[in-house]
């Protein structure tokens, strides 16, 4: 698609839930109903001020919004380049971004007369999240998690059973996010009536892209205001960088910027071992090409017979081998670049960010930190980047140990 | 020219008999293996073979047609070969209709109009490709039709009197219910609950109709064609296979299915 013909970038997707030729409804014809009724219920909600200002109530005195956005002093001294601001979504309850989505869909959830929720998750921060708000409100949560998940994110898992939630390991397949997917994907089809599947990123059939970016667009819209604040009316970061998995984050921060020419987009995936023909990486968009996946169309790491191949990250959040169908249309259309990380080059920034910022990311930010790494030191001292610290890091540091090399013992 | 699909189900109607549908994965659990239980169907009793595409994420599926998937690609299993078990009944067959079931993407991967043109010639009489609603017709489903395959759809306990139309329209060949929400191999249904919604869509389409999900047993294909047009049995016939069984043990197990559904 050429860029040049589009008036704005922030009308998708259209009726029938594509983003140029990406996105769509492929789904089973159980699910069809559903996801037409998801929609209709979502487009009552959005015009419903009633609606918004219950989102607004539960993110100022539960979630703690607006996140901070901080001016990260020492790290921009070390670079030696461009100014860097960080977005603190990590300071979230549940110490992560993902609470937005999960509550602005359990709200929605609640207005549709749901009364079970269901979830998949990969590092277990949209489990968590999905687990506290379920427990806030008083509905039954069942998490479906690879396997191999469960066991790299133990301390997440025994979060959701304090929160309440069953936590069902997937052994299927891989044993890893896309099989959870799958699995939370049949038990909506087999229990279609009084469950809510609150899907953790902005992938899925329409309407999830889009839902699930609207819910995390608070992100980008407080770094509009809370830029301007702190350094002058009118001012607009010049690079945005965010950590790629599903990319919801990513769509946060991105989504309001969209339509500004002057503001430059990185979206950063996970490049494991490296992005080659070994498939060691996440990197859909880099090393992946167009597929149909989990109900819509989108960049896939697949064979060359259609079949889909697991991705490899340090990072479980970032697991995934496919990417929302939004960020597949923007990098189609160029208005944003589309880069990796090595599990190397993240480590690295993990540890950068710890020792000066006082800061312990995830490991999933970790990667958009290692981009910014990579171009800071070469830009202009009145260039501004905000990138998007999503999450906190507690729930990784043992398997930043054990790359280490550090035995932790409890 | 009627179709295989149109001419098989005609034949029965002539007869008064029920249709026996039978699906097994193809190159489950190898290719050389598959290949005999393929040819074998047509003197089992199959009246129409859905033969399953493996793909590695089966959102739609239970453990049983998953794990089969999984077998058929660990044994190299590919839409190719998939094809070269159609051309290989073809050879022996050209009675017995072929629907390959599956998902999308390993047909996108492929490329929509090659692969029409090469299931086509291959002797592929229809597709059923589950993540493809009507809303999606454009993807496939028009060319398919264009290209002179049937294309199969699902209709479901949540697809509701205002939507049956639109599921039905650009389908062809028969209608498939699927008798309860959920996945492939789960609970079955009652033929009492049944009834009712076969007479929906008999009531909203000319196509003959048959149901599938959760029969095991011949005396539930019995009890289930009698208030369809016939019934379909999956993943019973690939647990089985699943179980080792010799290929002369499964067919006689569909033998036996096949039996049950044309007492109806």
């Amino acid at each position: 698609m050429d860029g040049d013909h589009i008036n704005s970038y922030m009308t998708g997707p259209d009726e029938s839930g594509r983003f140029g030729s990406f996105g769509g409804r492929f789904v089973s014809e159980t699910l069809m109903p559903l996801i037409l009724e998801l929609e209709r219920q979502y487009e009552a909600a959005k015009h419903d001020p009633a609606f918004a200002a219950e989102m607004d109530d539960l993110w100022k005195h539960y979630v703690g919004r607006p996140s901070p956005l901080y001016f990260a002093e020492r790290l921009t001294a070390h670079l030696g380049g461009a100014k860097i601001y960080m977005k603190r979504d990590e300071l979230n309850h549940t110490g992560a971004h993902k609470i937005n989505n999960v509550l602005g869909q359990i709200l929605l959830a609640r207005r549709m007369g749901k009364t079970r929720i269901i979830a998949e998750t990969g590092a277990g921060q949209h489990g968590v999240a999905t687990a506290t708000v379920c427990a806030r409100f008083g509905l039954q949560c069942v998490v479906y998690m690879g396997a191999h998940d469960v066991e790299r994110q133990a301390p997440n898992v025994f979060r959701m059973k304090l929160l309440g939630a069953e936590v069902v390991p997937v052994t299927s397949g891989r044993g890893t996010l896309k099989d959870a997917m799958n699995d939370a994907m049949r038990d909506w089809v087999t229990n279609v009536r009084d469950t809510f599947y609150c899907i953790g990123t902005v992938a899925g059939p329409h309407p999830y892209p889009a839902m699930v970016r609207d819910f995390q667009s608070i992100i980008g819209q407080e770094v509009r205001w809370q830029l301007a604040e702190q350094e002058g009316a009118g001012r607009l970061p010049d690079t945005l960088v965010a950590a790629i998995g599903g990319g919801s984050n990513a769509m946060g921060l991105f989504h309001p910027f969209l339509d500004d020419p002057s503001v430059a987009i990185i979206g950063v995936e996970a490049g494991g071992k490296g992005v080659d023909s070994r498939v060691e990486h996440c990197a859909s968009l880099s090393g992946g090409r167009p597929g149909v996946l989990h109900g819509n169309r989108t960049y896939l790491l697949q064979d060359g017979d259609g079949q889909i191949l697991e991705g490899f990250s340090i990072s479980a959040g970032l697991d995934y081998p496919g990417v929302g169908p939004e960020h597949a249309w923007l990098h189609d259309t160029g208005r944003a670049r589309y880069v990796y990380a090595t599990d190397a080059e993240a480590l690295a920034a993990f540890q950068l960010c710890c020792r000066l910022e006082g800061i312990i990311p995830a490991l999933e930010p970790s990667h958009a930190l290692a981009h910014v790494t990579k171009i800071a030191p070469d830009l202009p001292a009145d260039h501004i980047i905000v990138m998007n610290m999503c999450g906190r890091g507690d729930k990784d540091i043992f398997t930043v140990a054990r790359h280490l090399g550090v035995e932790l013992t409890g | 020219m009627a179709t295989r699909i149109e001419a098989r189900f005609a034949a029965l109607k002539a007869e008064g008999r029920k249709a026996f549908v039978s699906y097994i994965m193809a190159g489950d659990p190898d290719f050389a293996t598959s290949r005999e239980i393929v040819l074998g169907l047509p003197a089992a009793g199959v009246d129409v073979i859905e033969l399953g595409v493996p793909f590695t994420d089966p959102m739609a599926d239970g453990p049983t047609i998953q794990a089969a998937g999984q077998r058929a690609l660990a044994a190299g299993q590919t839409l190719e070969r998939t094809l070269d078990l159609v051309r290989a009944l073809r050879a022996v067959d050209d009675a017995t209709p072929v629907v390959l079931m599956g998902y999308y993407n390993p047909i996108h991967s492929r490329g929509v109009d090659r692969f029409l043109a090469e299931a086509k010639a291959a002797g592929v009489d229809g597709l059923l490709i589950v993540d493809l609603p009507p809303e999606e017709d454009s993807e496939l489903c028009l060319p398919a039709l264009a290209a002179g395959l049937d294309f199969i759809r699902l209709a479901t306990p949540t697809t509701d009197d205002a939507r049956l139309p639109k599921v039905l329209s650009n389908s062809s060949g028969f209608v498939y219910y699927v008798s309860i929400t959920g996945i492939t191999g789960a609970a079955a249904a009652q033929a009492g609950d049944v009834a009712p919604e076969v007479a929906r869509i008999k009531a909203a389409s000319d196509l003959p109709a048959v149901v599938g999900f959760g029969i095991r047993t011949p005396e539930a294909a019995r009890d289930i064609a009698a208030v369809a047009d016939g019934c379909v049995v999956g993943s019973a016939i690939v647990s089985e296979i699943a179980a080792g069984r010799s290929v002369a043990e499964v067919l006689a197990y569909v033998k036996a299915l096949a039996e049950g559904a044309h007492s109806a």
